[in-house]
């Protein structure tokens, strides 16, 4: 427990009929890669929401280095060192790469009312933006607008965006999600470059990537989680292939039980 | 020199010779007509601080602009008569000094647009033009019912404020500090949508739910936006109770917050000269057309359908091109 970094209590939240999440236990470890699998409508994004606190859970708590986040406000989380990314990348398409991460660094280098100074001259950003175009390797697109980016370089640019304000935890959601051979290989780089920085709570449905990154896994079905362990223990577990049969993943767990 | 910067520096001179134009057409007409203009484009700039680069889409700006044009009109009355505001709890007197009351129309504009802002930001999309609208309809009755100033009627200036140095109730020099104040505000307003507030504010207008997922708190950015929009209108107020030298509830009603609105639109959402373009469109037009016809709208309304359907950045984004934005 003293190793926890991010912890779930019966997290519990319903829509309507549908249990989203039911009883949830999650421990995430300091510096581990966690994943959060599952069949498509386990919940997994629902699970994000409640975490980065989009979504106020029914039931349950949620702690975050150490104190109960359950209550805490969106940014206020943010502001802790909780960062996350979306499904569907969520970048300011009218602004450019530059200005993009530009203001994720200002969401964590004191207040904005600032009304004065160009927000590109203030030396708080200066001295944070080139560092931060280099991790994500967009240096060349710097004064692009997000929406002229190929699919692969917005992924990056968002997860560069969750990276700016050097948070302590990343919530990925589906990073893989309509990315072509190519930007799988460079994205994969990256992920595991960060592995060493921050602790990471993936959410992921190309199982390859999954299984080659992960420390832990947990598997959501239904919004409960059924099995919990590391990849070797999950490829194996009976309740997982089970829940996966038919949906054409299972093959990743089968030659090597 | 690009088009952008050619059609600036051409609607500068434009209007810093405009008196010397109206004297050589014997129009000085013209004069009181642009003074207008002025405070309309420096009320739909204001507006376009929230709805262009905020995305706050308000039907209550005339609210800002009334308040601040009532809080003028009422103290420089009360400064003519040698009457007191206020008697209770304390003697307020009334005062004639535009230095005085101008500052104290954009802080009371300002102090209206912090309630109702703090109340309407907690709704979003429609309902935020409804809950705004709403407001602005309850300032709109609570000037119709204060008999005392008139009630509908509304109530007359008996002379325009007086300032050290500047005769305002000369048109001429009244215009030029009509310009003198737009200048200003179109400077500053310049200097806040690109500092870190500024891009604060367009982050919400883009997406409010990855800012606050950065870790901003959006609420207080948007609010204190909406406030400095507010501001901005109650000192266009101001303005045109003096240049009327007259106010009435309509200008707070409903339809004046929808031709700020229309302004912005047709000049070029989103950008700082537009609004200014749009204001002068708009009140040149109902003034050519009103000559043939009461109805003008009639011929507004086309127009304003093209320029939104062909034009994305209006009349402003047609004649200086591009993409140019950020002020």
């Amino acid at each position: 427990m003293a190793d926890t970094l991010l912890a779930t209590r019966s997290l519990s939240k319903r829509f309507g009929a549908v249990q989203a999440t039911k009883d949830l236990t999650l421990e995430v470890a300091h510096g581990e890669l966690h994943a959060l699998i599952g069949p498509n409508g386990a919940g997994k994004t629902t699970v994000l929401n409640q975490l980065s606190g989009e979504l106020t859970p029914d039931r349950g708590r949620i702690y975050f280095d150490g104190r109960s986040i359950t209550n805490l406000r969106v940014h206020k989380r943010a502001q802790m060192g909780l960062a996350r990314s979306y499904q569907i990348t969520s970048v300011f398409d009218h602004l450019t790469v530059r200005e993009n991460l530009s203001l994720a660094i200002q969401a964590h280098n004191g207040h904005s009312f600032r009304f004065w100074r160009r927000a590109g001259d203030d030396p708080l950003i200066r001295g944070a933006i080139d560092p931060a175009m280099a991790r994500v390797g967009l240096e060349q697109r710097s004064r692009v607008p997000a929406a002229n980016l190929s699919h692969g370089e917005r992924r990056q640019l968002e997860v560069g965006m969750a990276l700016c304000g050097r948070p302590k935890m990343l919530l990925l959601d589906e990073p893989y999600a309509g990315m072509g051979p190519g930007g799988t290989v460079e994205l994969t780089k990256l992920i595991r470059r960060l592995k060493s920085e921050v602790t990471i709570l993936l959410v992921e449905h190309d199982m390859g990537a999954v299984f080659s990154l992960a420390d832990r896994i947990t598997v959501l079905v239904y919004g409960q989680a059924i099995a919990s362990g590391s990849p070797e223990a999950i490829r194996c577990d009976r309740a997982v292939r089970q829940a996966y049969l038919g949906e054409g993943d299972n093959h990743h767990g089968n030659a090597a039980c | 020199m690009n088009r952008k910067t050619l059609a600036i520096t051409g609607g500068a001179i434009l209007l810093l010779v405009l008196p010397l134009l109206a004297a050589l057409l014997d129009e000085p007409y013209l004069v009181t007509l642009f003074s207008r203009i002025l405070i309309y484009a420096l009320a739909a700039v204001s507006l376009d601080l929230m709805l262009g680069f905020g995305g706050m889409v308000s039907l209550g700006h005339a609210a800002f602009f009334g308040v601040g044009a009532y809080a003028v009109c009422i103290l420089s009355v009360h400064g003519f008569e040698g009457t007191p505001v206020l008697t209770w709890p304390f003697t307020v007197g009334g005062h004639e000094s535009a230095l005085l009351l101008w500052p104290l129309a954009v802080l009371l504009a300002a102090l209206a647009a912090a309630v109702i802002g703090a109340l309407s930001l907690r709704t979003s999309g429609m309902h935020f033009i409804m809950i705004t609208l709403a407001f602005a309809q309850m300032l709109y009755y609570f000037f119709v019912s204060l008999e005392t100033y008139g009630g509908d009627d509304g109530m007359s200036l008996f002379a325009r404020n007086t300032m050290p140095g500047v005769d305002l109730a000369d048109d001429r020099q009244f215009y030029y500090l009509c310009l003198a104040v737009l200048a200003t505000f179109l400077f500053l307003a310049h200097r806040l949508v690109n500092s870190r507030f500024g891009m604060v504010v367009r982050g919400c207008k883009e997406n409010e739910r990855r800012m606050k997922t950065l870790g901003f708190p959006t609420f207080r950015y948007r609010l204190v936006c909406f406030v400095i929009a507010g501001a901005g209108a109650g000192l266009a107020g101001a303005l045109i109770t003096n240049q009327t030298e007259y106010v009435s509830p309509g200008l707070l009603h409903w339809t004046r917050s929808g031709e700020i609105l229309v302004m912005v639109l047709l000049g070029g959402m989103g950008t700082l000269f537009g609004p200014v373009l749009g204001a002068a469109a708009l009140l040149l037009m109902e003034e050519m057309l009103s000559i043939y016809t009461e109805h003008w709208m009639i011929y507004l309304g086309p127009f304003l359908i093209l320029v939104v359907l062909f034009a994305k950045r209006g009349i402003y984004g047609w004649i200086a091109g591009g993409t140019g934005n950020h002020g």
